[in-house]
């Protein structure tokens, strides 16, 4: 039951750590959509 | 589509909770391999969607070769980026799965080596779409996704070309399976294939907005440059 846990969770860290770096960039974008707003 | 998005990542969290519950739950205990066959309901539909993002990727840079579209290009990028998540997910439980199963956790055979290449060459043509700065980037990238594509069939068919270490596929290699674990493949193929094409729909949306912003943030600073100070 170990490695059929430790498949699933791997698969779940990767796929939570990839959706964190698209929120994260998502995030980054909107900031300088906004500093571009604020200079019109 | 902004609006449908929502429900789509309901119904698609909804079809990958019930994947799960199928998995660990319904789908009996196979004989030979005990629990651990489980990781077979994650490891192939990953497998799978991986080449559905790929096979994408390999048509938008047809597409963009032929007509030069910045959107096209956006798209091959997303599909390459999210199938190689995939294709990380497929290296990952692969070795896991292997280790009680064969005693190791990795063997040079040709399906494993195959899927490691096909891995290598989607993360080099990202760290090429990352660190050149090239105008013909797109043109380059394009070009060598259609050379990866070519290692896909050389991956799956791998298997009846070698003898190999990894299983013949249950469907189509003439094995059978037990309706309720065809059932708990079926609805997790479902799943990680709604979820690959939502992920990969998100990161084609955040590509052309970053694409938008430094546009916009090129022609301001052109527009500063010949402001008179």
């Amino acid at each position: 039951m170990t490695y059929l846990y430790a498949a699933y969770i791997a698969t779940w860290v990767i796929h939570i750590a990839y959706l964190t770096s698209l929120l994260r960039r998502y995030s980054r974008l909107r900031n300088e959509i906004n500093e571009l707003r604020e200079k019109h | 589509m902004k609006r449908a998005f929502p429900i789509l990542a309901i119904l698609t969290a909804i079809l990958l909770s019930y994947g799960l519950y199928q998995a660990l739950v319904i789908a009996p205990t196979e004989q030979t391999m005990g629990d651990v066959q489980r990781i077979f309901y994650y490891h192939v539909p990953s497998a799978w969607t991986a080449g559905v993002l790929f096979f994408i990727n390999f048509v938008a840079s047809i597409v963009y070769l032929a007509r030069r579209n910045s959107n096209v290009d956006a798209l091959a990028l997303a599909a390459a980026e999210v199938g190689v998540v995939f294709c990380t997910i497929v290296l990952v439980t692969g070795p896991i799965w292997a280790r009680p199963v064969w005693g190791i956790w990795w063997t040079w055979d040709m399906r494993l080596t195959l899927t490691l290449v096909l891995w290598l060459i989607y993360v080099s043509y990202l760290m090429l779409r990352r660190f050149s700065t090239s105008g013909q980037t797109p043109v380059i990238a394009a070009v060598l996704a259609i050379f990866g594509t070519l290692d896909m069939p050389l991956v799956y068919f791998s298997i009846w070309f070698f003898r190999t270490q990894h299983p013949q596929p249950v469907m189509g290699g003439g094995g059978s399976i037990d309706p309720r674990m065809l059932h708990a493949f079926l609805v997790n193929l479902i799943a990680f294939t709604c979820f690959g094409l939502l992920v990969c729909w998100s990161r084609y949306r955040l590509e052309v907005l970053r694409r938008e912003v430094e546009e916009q943030q090129a022609l301001e600073s052109l527009l500063e440059l010949r402001s008179p100070r």
